[in-house]
């Protein structure tokens, strides 16, 4: 049922296959089973929510440039704000980097055909367009205003319809998400190619180990947690009453076992797209590849016990504080073992500039302040001073923009080669680099002096001392805004006119590197074979293909 | 090192050749699936930790049906896996009548679980305990629910002449593999809601 047979919808053409030799546009649109196409619809799928969830930051922005309430309606605002939160992270974040790369990568980086299960493959990306139409449906009843971490009590007095929908949603993508991610794992385990052993793996598919045991772990109690809410708002139970007996604080542990993994959900497929830039760019071996894999998988492990960080002021035991700070803490090891393993990469390395290597080591600097924030909230004592205002707010912007949005970007610029054929425009990447730099750190920076000095987030006014510092960062949003323009245009324009890239523009050693660009439907006429790791940069021999033979056969 | 290349199950569903991996699929699955569970589970076990009486007085369990639906759906459990053994040995019939049976088991515990909600007197939003009680058995019903359709489905599918034989055998076995996690699920579930009022 679910394997490698035959896509019943795609047009059928003598082949030895079955499926035509190359997919029509009109393929993108219908439930195909190849990862390619499916990787290509997270992608386009995921850039239009980015525009979307964007959007929505820049109309809360405008708002905030003034202490007054006067641009839009503070349940509009409320909404935005939710709706912003939910789209980044479900729509924008989660898809483009482990539904779109995920996919695309995977089965040409261990030299499959396919994912071991191609028609769930189908069924996890399709799950999406109906749950972004249920939120979009949503603002017709006024939208969910409880925020993305919709916490009981509030949730269940607000916008009830609208909650309930926002609600469907979510556990419409989380089921998307576990389908996604035991396609990973079964693929990653059981469909590498003979000559590639786990030590020779490329760090981005351990990356997509670790992310997706950790979907397959947390999802699923998040999802209780969203069907007990959805119960209590339309079904007349009380789990998270107290007047009935129930308990809010209860949400917040169900919500938070998913939601804090998923902050790792969003960054680990990043460090894997890191471990895969750096080493072709600075044309080094990594360094340290097993240290790199296995605290990919670390973080799984660590970041399973560290939710209740979030819930320092929600009446946690001072034992809970202290276990639950500690273990924060302890994540940052491993985190700290990759950045300083890229940084040795570096270290001494034909280093070439490109845009992807520019997003690349931008990401690095932009973690580092964003993680060093991080550990600061993660102990104890200060999070009780900045709990809920704009410190949160800026150190989570740090590592989601200037780690996951960076990492997306970086991943485009170095697969979209790969992906259409094409290259993308050098000088346009540039500019877009600098505007998103700039932009990131003008909005996010001024966010940890506001929160510190007592703004609280989440509210569509405050006080006028904070006035200067809001302009400041509404401007740093409008950067932004505007950085978005030369990358679609880029992309937009390279797709149909950009120079043709060949098989391996960037001199890559992983396996995608070795067949067309983009791939046959198949990925390769005659499979790879492994004779050498990864990541063997500046090493004799020069650079050549691991299958020359199936590079030939393939014009592009 | 898996072989990835030379199937070593010969499969009439995998034209290019990769092992048969959906039952490894449906096990990472029913892995995330058993979370789910234990997020409920989780719940129950701190409301009741957090009062005196649990269950308070009046919304008390019946103790003996839900016993008899114990082992009824514990026994179908072995029930199943002799309708697997019969096909991996290319016995068509035995299969079905197996499957069969188990299908007449999951049926009498379903409707096991609606009689006894028809006769407890309490409903879905008497009190936490009972909006506790009402969830868990009913999802879990739910999901006994779909694993009769499975069965039925494959049972739909034996129809079709030399569909499944001591060769070609996975939808069988995705069925059974389905229904021993409902199995399980259970008797945890028997255990907290059932068992531990006894204490």
């Amino acid at each position: 049922m679910t394997s490698a047979d035959l896509p019943l919808s795609a047009p059928v053409a003598p082949s030895s296959h079955g499926h035509p030799d190359r997919w029509k546009w009109y393929d993108y649109f219908t439930f195909n089973v190849d990862h390619k196409v499916i990787g290509i619809q997270y992608l386009v799928s995921a850039f239009i929510f980015y525009l979307v969830g964007g959007f929505m930051a820049v109309l809360m922005r405008t708002e905030l440039a003034t202490p007054d309430s006067d641009f839009i309606n503070p349940n509009l605002y409320n909404a935005f704000l939710t709706n912003h939160g939910t789209i980044m992270i479900f729509l924008w974040i989660i898809p483009a980097a482990i539904g779109g790369f995920g996919n695309y990568l995977i089965p040409l980086m261990i030299g499959a055909r396919d994912m071991a299960f191609p028609k769930l493959n189908a069924l996890a990306f399709w799950l999406i367009p109906p749950a972004g139409a249920l939120l979009v449906a949503s603002f017709f009843f006024g939208g969910a205003q409880a925020g993305w971490t919709s916490y009981p009590p509030l949730s269940e007095i607000t916008a009830n319809t609208a909650q309930t929908l926002w609600i469907l949603v979510i556990l419409l993508l989380g089921t998307s998400s576990i389908l996604g991610s035991v396609n990973f794992l079964v693929t990653i385990w059981k469909m590498r190619v003979p000559s590639l052993g786990w030590g020779q793996l490329p760090l981005f598919c351990w990356a997509m180990v670790a992310t997706a045991a950790l979907a397959l772990f947390s999802t699923p109690v998040l999802a209780a947690g969203m069907i007990l809410l959805l119960f209590d708002i339309n079904f007349g139970t009380s789990f998270y009453k107290p007047e009935g007996g129930g308990d809010v604080v209860v949400y917040q542990h169900l919500f938070w076992f998913y939601s804090h993994p998923a902050v790792y959900l969003m960054i680990l497929p990043i460090f894997g797209i890191m471990s895969e830039i750096i080493p072709v760019h600075a044309r080094k071996p990594i360094f340290g590849y097993k240290a790199i894999a296995y605290s990919s998988m670390t973080i799984c492990l660590v970041g399973l016990f560290v939710w209740v960080h979030h819930m320092f002021t929600s009446g946690t035991a001072p034992w809970m504080r202290i276990f639950f700070t500690i273990s924060t803490l302890i994540v940052a090891v491993p985190t700290g073992i990759k950045i300083f393993s890229w940084v040795a990469t570096l270290w001494g390395g034909k280093i070439r500039f490109t845009t992807a290597m520019l997003f690349a080591v931008g990401l690095l600097s932009m973690f580092v302040f964003g993680g060093l924030s991080g550990v600061t909230l993660g102990a104890s004592a200060f999070d009780m001073h900045v709990h809920d205002t704009y410190y949160v707010v800026g150190h989570f912007h740090y590592v989601l923009f200037g780690g996951s949005v960076f990492g997306v970007y970086a991943a485009v610029y170095h697969w979209f080669p790969k992906i259409t054929g094409r290259l993308l425009n050098e000088r346009l990447g540039q500019v877009h680099f600098v505007l998103t730099f700039i932009g990131t750190i003008l909005t996010f920076t001024p966010m940890h002096q506001l929160g510190m000095q007592g703004m609280p987030r989440r509210v569509a006014m405050y006080d006028p001392q904070f006035t200067g510092l809001n302009q400041l960062v509404t401007l740093g949003a409008y950067i932004l805004a505007v950085s978005v323009i030369p990358f679609y245009i880029n992309i937009i324009w390279s797709w149909i006119k950009g120079p043709v890239a060949g098989p391996n523009p960037w001199n890559a050693l992983t396996l995608e590197w070795t067949t067309a660009s983009p791939p046959i439907i198949e990925n390769w006429e005659v499979l790879p074979v492994v004779t050498r790791p990864p990541y063997d940069y500046g090493q004799a021999p020069a650079e050549p293909a691991a299958n020359q033979e199936s590079l030939l056969s393939n014009p592009h | 090192m898996q072989t990835t290349l030379d199937s070593h199950t010969p499969s009439v569903a995998h034209p290019d050749g990769h092992q048969d991996l959906r039952v490894v699929g449906l096990l990472t699955f029913l892995a995330s699936e058993f979370l789910m569970f234990c997020g409920f589970f989780a719940v129950f076990l701190v409301f009741r930790s957090a009062v005196a009486q649990w269950p308070p007085e009046d919304t008390e369990v019946e103790l003996l049906l839900p016993a008899i639906n114990t082992v009824i759906l514990v026994a179908s459990s072995w029930v199943i896996n002799l309708g697997t053994r019969a096909i991996k040995k290319n016995d068509l019939a035995g299969l079905r009548l197996w499957f069969g049976v188990t299908v007449a088991m999951g049926a009498v515990f379903l409707v096991g679980q609606v009689y006894e909600y028809m006769n407890l007197g309490y409903g879905l939003t008497t009190n936490l305990f009972s909006n506790c009680f009402y969830l868990m058995t009913g999802f879990h019903g739910l999901h006994v629910f779909i694993g009769l359709l499975l069965i039925l489905g494959v049972l739909w599918r034996s129809r079709r002449p030399n569909h499944y034989s001591d060769l070609t055998h996975t939808g069988p076995e995705m069925a059974e593999v389905y229904w021993h996690f409902v199995d399980v699920v259970w008797i945890v579930l028997f255990a907290l809601v059932y068992l531990l009022t006894l204490i």
